[in-house]
């Protein structure tokens, strides 16, 4: 292979290049289970050269279809200086690669990258040592191209040096990584490797894994989630062809047959009488029931001086509530598994986000040493937060134990929409005091959310059949961003860490950090109003002087947007059309990635439709690996949360879900998405922050203040629906 | 009762099995031909992801009874192109980067395949009108609307 040519033609935009990658789905022996290194601390954890020179990057951060595979590609290869059709990627396999956490957060390039990254530069650190000695040279006086390091008296390779043998030393993370004028693959908008496989209908997905002897299952759900099953009728099903087994553990019903369709119509046909059972709160009345809720913990993220008195004392005084529904993950693909049984121990392919930590949950269900449980990583439809992959793995190994053969599983489409955990019920209420200036001089907010934060969703699977689990709720870090990013003179933020919640919790991209950024912003957007202020400059008054990335990335959606310097509402609302925008701002968790944006809305004051015509977002998460890959995310962001703001909500009878597919439970469509404009703010010496979650947060509240710019009414309750828009123009 | 249809895949003539007259040409395709190029989404032809081509049409593969392929031209994403000789929507996806996880890929580019043989020369708003029924949640559709429109310049 030509490196010289293979570089180019990695970097030519565009082009139609597959560069092979490995994720793992060729069964490996169980040898391998327990050969390889997965301490965090070790160079051989996260790479191996073999006698030719090949890299293999072991990574406990899978691609849950975000492209970041091609990102920790880019950050090996060039801190290697190898080229990157020499680099293979193994991920989330818990026998081949470290824990590195889940797959959640915004942390993949943060923490993930940010550690192959050291271990990456260790090793050339060692290899530069090591050919040092056999050329005779000082290390600084070599240089490394396409893996051979070249120096005045000669030339050796890394297959040379190490090729084959492990990489036995520990990751410094002092090691010195390249400068930026060095990279040339890094912070690059290389194409993504997996995207030709998935253009020709060649990627293999968790759904397509094929065992020998495999059978199929379906899992029989309750009809009401507390139900339990009072009879079975097993003979319901002897009639169809291919019904190799019913299985029931407790409450867990599922059906085992020789082919997928056999399995579809068992489960559909089974005779199962369950209990009746009616304890969900009325839907109506869902606000009502969660500040009825006990309260476990009272967390106080942020207190400077006395907002309440400030407030008291104020010229003029704001509140609001805002609250966000509960919401599905309701993924593409409906969650899959395959589990295996042999010798004792059990394989389970998964698109899981956090296999280790199912590896746990597995062996918790099924009293088994996690030491016999391998859980390998492959793809499934994009996943943006724990959503029912770990249950339909759970589900998969209990009926692949009853049946002694292999089981691919997959849930149905309602099972998903009904059974995958959900982001829950989040409310806010807030209060302000403005002085006679209209400056903010107290500022208070109040959260009611579910108490817990990440950790292991309970699998349903375990609760059905009365099998252990830990019993605990876990809707992630759903606290953070309740604090402002402002310098108010007194403010307090508190939440109410509610005892529990109707559906099972989990997190859904951005938890928590999008309904409390949704709240401030429009909140900060009505302060703003009532002091007759532009919503930008506004801000801009409370942006730390020792912050300006903040300042940046405001002033540039201003510029970008061509935003017209004015306060809200506009001043004409006679049409039957009204136009208007908002802007948003975010400081990720007041820590990290920047994030601002503009929408641009369409109401029609007679029908309430509100049409997003465009979207700008400006985003600073320091050095990016690949743009491309960013700006990708910014704009998933932006389209996934405007579906989720305008069109989707969860409902619920006293018994089930109801919104069961996607007439009951809809998405946004295409027609639907507006042009989006995004400009990225390139910092390659600042060190790497995520962008798989930051833009979300920024999205409804831009919305709602872009609402309330074009027609004067202030719109609190997601989703924003035509009955509600129209409601609230009528009220006005 | 099972039974045996005989039609034509990808070119290649196949004899796919029915076990019912319900069984979705889906399961089929799926299972028995190993053509991964489409996926179970919903199961209601609501999402699209199980698209593919039945003489020339772009229709629901899990709404499709098996034996109402017989006698007919099936093509699914594997067969619509190569990377060797790509689809014009498939090459402009790729130069797009039109793709997160892809799921959704047989409905959009079976879908505006179809499209384009029927109107090879469509606006942007007939692109989203043809493309309401499929369903993406990663945020693709900005990309996939570029995709077409090159697909339908090139």
């Amino acid at each position: 292979m030509n490196a010289v040519l293979d570089r180019r033609a990695i970097l030519k935009a565009g082009g139609a290049l597959t560069v092979a990658f490995s994720v793992g789905l060729a069964p490996r022996g169980a040898a391998a289970w327990t050969e390889k290194p997965v301490a965090t601390d070790e160079v051989a954890t996260f790479l191996s050269i073999d006698a030719h020179g090949a890299v293999t990057v072991h990574i406990g951060k899978v691609d849950l279809g975000t492209g970041v595979r091609t990102g920790f590609m880019q950050i090996a290869a060039d801190e290697l200086d190898v080229p990157m059709a020499r680099v293979t990627v193994i991920e989330g396999d818990t026998a081949l690669t470290p824990d590195q956490g889940p797959t959640y957060g915004s942390l993949s390039i943060q923490n993930g990258g940010v550690q192959l990254r050291a271990a990456c530069a260790t090793a050339r650190r060692e290899l530069l040592r090591l050919a040092a000695e056999r050329l005779r040279a000082e290390p600084a006086s070599l240089r490394v191209e396409d893996g051979v390091v070249i120096g005045a008296q000669g030339r050796v390779s890394y297959a040379e040096l190490v090729g084959g043998r492990a990489l036995d030393l520990k990751v410094d993370t002092n090691a010195p990584i390249k400068p930026p004028e060095a990279r040339r693959i890094v912070g690059r908008a290389v194409p993504r490797v997996d995207i030709p496989d998935k253009v020709f209908g060649r990627f293999r997905y968790v759904y397509d894994v094929r065992r020998d002897g495999m059978l199929h299952g379906r899992t029989v759900f309750p009809p009401a989630l507390g139900a339990t099953v009072e009879t079975l009728d097993e003979g319901s099903v002897r009639g169809i062809p291919g019904v190799v087994r019913v299985v029931r553990e407790g409450n867990y019903v599922g059906v085992v047959a020789e082919t997928e369709w056999a399995a579809i119509k068992a489960a559909r046909a089974l005779s199962v009488r369950w209990s009746s059972w009616a304890g969900l709160p009325e839907q109506a009345r869902i606000w009502e029931h969660v500040r009825a809720t006990p309260v476990a913990q009272v967390q106080v993220t942020s207190d400077r001086g006395n907002p309440g008195e400030a407030i008291r004392g104020a010229a003029k005084t704001l509140s609001a509530t805002y609250d966000f529904p509960i919401h599905s993950h309701a993924s593409m693909g409906p969650s899959c598994a395959v589990a295996e049984f042999a010798g004792g121990r059990l394989t389970v392919w998964t698109a899981s986000q956090a296999t280790h930590n199912l590896r746990k949950q597995l062996g918790l269900m099924l009293g088994m040493p996690i030491e016999q449980i391998r859980c390998i990583y492959l793809e499934g439809s994009g996943c943006y937060g724990r959503n029912g992959h770990e249950d339909a793995a759970a589900d998969a190994a209990l009926l692949a134990r009853a049946v002694g053969r292999p089981v691919r599983l997959q849930w149905m489409r309602q099972d998903e929409h009904a059974w995958d955990p959900k982001g829950p019920p989040h409310l806010v209420d807030l209060r302000a005091g403005l002085d006679a200036q209209g400056n903010i001089v107290g500022w208070e907010s109040e959260a009611f959310i579910p108490k817990g934060a990440g950790g292991n969703v309970d699998l349903t699977t375990a609760e059905l059949a009365g099998l252990p689990r830990e019993n605990q709720i876990h809707p992630g870090n759903i606290i953070h961003n309740l604090a402002v990013p402002y310098t108010f003179p007194a403010v307090k933020t508190t939440c109410h860490r509610l005892d529990s919640t109707p559906f099972r919790p989990s997190w859904i991209r951005t938890p928590g950090r999008m309904q409390n950024t949704y709240a401030n912003e429009a909140f900060i957007d009505e302060c703003a109003a009532a002091a007759g202020a532009d919503p930008i400059a506004y801000r801009l008054r409370y942006l730390p002087a020792d912050d300006p990335r903040g300042r940046e990335v405001l002033e540039r959606v201003a510029r970008l947007a061509n935003w017209q310097t004015r306060p809200s509402p506009q001043s004409d609302r006679s049409g039957e059309i009204l136009r208007g925008r908002g802007v948003s701002y975010c400081k990720y968790e007041l820590v990290r990635t920047y994030v601002a944006g503009v929408a641009e809305v369409e109401v029609n004051r007679r029908t309430g439709a509100i049409r997003v015509t465009r979207f700008w977002c400006t985003h600073d998460c320091g050095q990016m690996i690949n743009p491309d890959g960013v700006k990708a995310q910014v704009e998933g962001n932006i389209v996934h949360t405007l579906s989720r703001t305008f069109k989707e909500e969860l409902t619920f009878s006293r018994s089930a879900v109801t919104s069961v597919d996607w007439s009951t439970y809809q998405v946004i469509t295409m027609p639907e998405v507006p042009e989006i404009i995004v400009e990225l703010i390139d910092r390659p010496t600042e060190r790497p922050w995520g962008s798989g979650e930051p833009a979300a947060a920024i999205v409804p509240s831009a919305v709602s203040n872009a609402i309330f710019d074009a027609t004067g009414v202030r719109m609190r309750s997601i989703p924003y629906t035509p009955a509600k828009m129209r409601a609230a123009i009528q009220g006005a | 009762m099972s039974e045996n249809v005989q039609t034509t895949v990808n070119g290649r003539a196949v004899t796919l099995r029915a076990e019912d007259a319900d069984m979705p040409l889906l399961y089929a395709l799926r299972n028995e031909l190993g053509l991964t190029g489409l996926h179970y989404g919903c199961g209601l032809a609501q999402c699209g992801a199980c698209t593919v081509h039945l003489d020339g049409e772009a229709v629901r593969s899990c709404q499709v009874p098996a034996v109402q392929a017989r006698g007919k031209r099936i093509v699914t994403l594997e067969g619509l192109g190569t990377p060797e000789r790509p689809h014009p929507v498939q090459k402009a996806f790729i130069e797009e980067q039109a793709v997160q996880c892809g799921y959704c890929l047989p409905g959009m580019i079976m879908q505006s395949a179809a499209l384009l043989a029927r109107n090879p020369r469509p606006t942007e708003a007939q692109i989203r009108e043809e493309l309401a029924g499929v369903i993406c949640r990663c945020g693709t559709q900005p990309r996939v609307i570029a995709a077409v429109l090159r697909a339908a310049q090139a």
